[in-house]
């Protein structure tokens, strides 16, 4: 199995995530990640899913994407051609004789501490799933008291841009 | 017995429209068409106007063209029925909301338009989730309007609330909650835009009540707004091409034809390409009538419990055309040993069927009367050229078969009445110009076997959702958008005790629709597999009717304003339908008592490949390899 980042275009409409995500569930397929906001025209929302799927039924599930009213435009990234990043905010256990360390983990990730408290730190990191897997993997030892991550996002490179075309316009 | 009173009967006669004549393909697809498209000719463009939002809603349904609703009133939608109750627009009051969801589906197979259901919050809205079901597996074009609490109710499990919005989201093409007023003529619009045009579907537009009563302005016509909705209509040139070129070059081809045939109004193109090209033709349960059965090219039905010669063809092919047609698991059997050897040419208005269960060789996605018309451009310019493919050796295979292994059935041993001999009469009196609505389960199968239909839109059913009950609503519905049309429903005594109260509604509305129960006194398809898979073990399959005479059919026609008749033998049969078809102001009920026995044959066994069909119970036919 294979991951696959689909960049689905929809109306930015009540309900419009229910209708994706239940096609999703309805015809067997796991969502590995799901973000979702609105792009720079605001009758226009993206949602960017992540989705394990050999290719003949990941084309299966883009066409019964495309069939649904409200889906404007579907986009396979490449990730040779693409930047995806993830967010994430975690609180690691760092009282007094531990915080250097964790700090000096978190300045080698590039991540930054968002909240202090005695016992703990808050950090936030983006990159990609693997970068963050690492980061997470290093902070481990220390103690990870709660964690929360976003969705994928991701964008093609170079100056193209999906959400151009008539359709889009339109809406 | 009651029947329908002469104000009854002449106020239906006055709001019969049109559609007398049997339906050719063009009317049926323009309807569609039509139906769908606010602001054509001849549609009424009203003045904008103050309205309530019920007022908005009604006014809609004229402007487009709706001559009829059926529906029952309730608390949520009760603000649309006081407008409706002055409008133009027939509303027939059903007995339960799944017979309305039928009644317009037969309408829409029957008539090609759109068909329209109403009910009320809650339990109307979940009661039209069946047929909804059954429209949506049959893609057949309905609009169900349904009433819904108040907005500020919304979410606070109120009286009579369902999210029939949610649970209708995987059974319908879309669906709607009509969040203002204002916006009523727009969603109209497009719930009829969607219903009817590209692969056609059920359509839901739920309003909630304060909507219905808001103060609104009603103008026609609205802007549709559907930027993600657009249907391929015309296919590829290149692909079509390849396409011929195959058809002209395959030494063993099938066309293979699906609904979307008949949906399309493409009958008249495939008869055009089938004789073009001297391809046999199989039409699906859904297609019945979309190929003249009497056409020496016609296989026959392919499938679980088709014909050895369709089932084989597909089988044996070289080449497979399939046209608005969807490799579903009771046409292939066992997926991976399907009709090993062939090519396939898959043509459908869904991008998503090509491919789906079987993969395409050459995938065609449009319209099946584009699709079709443009292949007959195609192959005559390959045969115009000198290419042109020799098909004697396999029609000698296929005759062969077709005379080894036509239809058939055996007289029942105990003496009692055969179904399938009340069948083959039943379409011999009443003929080809008739609609013939089946129910589901062994009676169907064979309506689908012993009437033949040489007309397209004469035979409805409920294909893919398998729906008991369908049959005497759908008539209903059928009569109701064909008044000048004989309609006979062909149903099971299961089928029947399902949705029979909807006779009263064609009593008392003076829609005087035929049923032929065959009545053996068993759900009989499922009592036929546990003859075959269960040993004989007849758990919960039989009904009673035989034993008890519980229900008794005759009385109960009676007691629902219909005629009753009773037939037990084969020497009553033809003076029994005979006298059924005098009877023109009320329904009319035949109670056709037959044996418990009769199997339908061939039969490809669930989950088993083509290859092990069964011609009878223990005889498999020869097929001779070396031919192939």
């Amino acid at each position: 199995m294979t991951m696959h980042t689909l960049s689905v275009l929809v109306e930015n409409k009540p309900g419009v995530l229910a209708r994706v995500s239940g096609l999703f569930s309805r015809r067997g397929f796991n969502i590995d990640s799901l973000a979702v906001g609105e792009t720079e025209n605001p009758d226009v929302s993206r949602i960017t899913i992540v989705v394990n799927a050999e290719s003949s039924p990941l084309e299966q599930v883009t066409k019964q994407l495309n069939k649904l009213v409200n889906v404007l435009k579907i986009v396979e990234l490449d990730p040779q051609v693409s930047v995806a990043r993830e967010l994430l905010l975690v609180k690691v256990r760092a009282d007094r004789t531990a915080r250097a360390q964790v700090l000096e983990t978190v300045n080698l990730f590039r991540a930054r501490v968002v909240d202090v408290a005695p016992d703990t730190l808050t950090i936030e990191a983006t990159g990609t799933p693997d970068k963050l897997d690492a980061l997470l993997r290093d902070l481990e030892p220390f103690g990870i008291k709660e964690m929360v991550q976003s969705g994928l996002v991701a964008i093609g490179r170079g100056s193209r841009s999906i959400t151009a075309g008539p359709a889009l316009r339109a809406a | 017995m009651t029947r329908p009173t002469p104000e009854t009967l002449a106020h239906s006669a006055r709001r019969a429209r049109a559609a007398a004549e049997p339906a050719s393909d063009a009317d049926h697809a323009a309807a569609v068409r039509t139906a769908a498209t606010p602001a054509v000719p001849g549609v009424r463009t009203p003045a904008p106007a103050q309205v309530s939002g019920a007022g908005s809603l009604v006014r809609s349904l004229e402007a487009l063209g709706v001559d009829v609703v059926f529906g029952i009133p309730g608390g949520a939608i009760l603000p649309a029925y006081d407008p409706l109750y002055d409008s133009s627009v027939r509303h027939i009051l059903v007995r339960h909301e799944q017979g309305a969801g039928h009644a317009a589906t037969g309408y829409a197979q029957a008539t090609g338009k759109v068909g329209v259901c109403i009910a009320t919050s809650g339990p109307g809205a979940t009661n039209l989730v069946t047929p909804i079901a059954d429209a949506y597996m049959d893609s057949v074009p309905v609009v169900a309007i349904t009433g819904q609490v108040a907005r500020p109710s919304i979410g606070t499990d109120a009286f009579q609330e369902a999210d029939i919005q949610g649970i209708t989201l995987p059974i319908t093409k879309h669906n709607f909650l009509v969040q203002n007023a204002d916006e009523i003529p727009r969603v109209l619009a497009e719930a009829f835009h969607l219903a009817a045009t590209g692969r056609p579907g059920p359509v839901l537009v739920d309003i909630p009540k304060d909507v219905l009563q808001a103060a609104t302005t009603f103008a026609w016509p609205p802007t549709l707004d559907l930027p993600g909705y657009r249907p391929t209509l015309h296919p590829h040139g290149k692909q079509i091409r390849e396409a011929a070129r195959l058809m002209t070059a395959a030494r063993r081809p099938v066309l293979y034809v699906g609904g979307g045939v008949l949906k399309a109004g493409a009958t008249e193109g495939l008869r055009r390409l089938a004789e073009l090209t001297g391809i046999p033709v199989v039409t699906t349960l859904m297609a019945l009538g979309a190929f003249p059965d009497s056409h020496p090219q016609h296989l026959g039905m392919p499938g679980m419990h088709g014909t050895v010669a369709a089932v084989y063809g597909l089988q044996k092919a070289d080449l497979i055309v399939a046209l608005g047609a969807r490799f579903d698991d009771r046409v292939t059997g066992k997926l991976d040993s399907f009709a090993p050897d062939a090519t396939v040419v898959h043509a459908d208005i869904d991008p998503a069927e090509i491919g789906k269960n079987r993969h395409a060789d050459v995938p065609i996605v449009g319209d099946a009367r584009h699709v079709i018309d443009e292949l007959v451009t195609a192959v005559t310019t390959e045969q115009t050229a000198g290419r042109r493919a020799d098909l004697a050796d396999w029609w000698a295979q296929l005759d062969d078969l077709r005379k080894r292994y036509p239809l058939g059935y055996e007289e029942p041993a105990d003496g009692t009445l055969s179904p399938q001999y009340v069948i083959k009469r039943l379409g011999e009196i009443a003929g080809p110009d008739a609609i013939y609505v089946a129910g589901v389960g062994q009676h169907q199968m064979w309506a689908s076997q012993f009437i033949s239909y040489e007309k397209p839109y004469t035979w409805l059913n409920s294909g893919g959702l398998g729906t008991m009950g369908y049959a005497v609503p759908a008539a209903m519905g059928a009569k109701v958008g064909k008044p000048d049309t004989v309609v006979w429903a062909v149903d099971g005594d299961g089928c029947f005790q399902m949705t029979n109260q909807e006779l009263a509604t064609c009593a008392l509305e003076g829609i005087p629709v035929k049923i032929a129960l065959i009545n053996n006194g068993n759900l009989g398809m499922v009592r036929q597999w546990q003859t075959l898979f269960y040993g004989e073990r007849y758990s919960n399959t039989d009904l009673g009717t035989h034993k008890h005479r519980i229900p008794d059919f005759v009385k109960l026609a009676e007691a629902l304003g219909c005629v009753g008749l009773r037939c037990e033998t084969a020497e009553d049969v033809d003076r029994t339908i005979a006298a059924a078809m005098e009877i023109n102001d009320a329904p009319v009920v035949i109670d056709f008592v037959v044996g418990k026995d009769a199997m339908v044959w061939p039969m490809v066994a669930a989950g088993t490949s083509n290859d092990e069909i069964m011609f009878a119970r223990g005889v498999r036919p020869v097929f001779d390899e070396d031919d192939i």
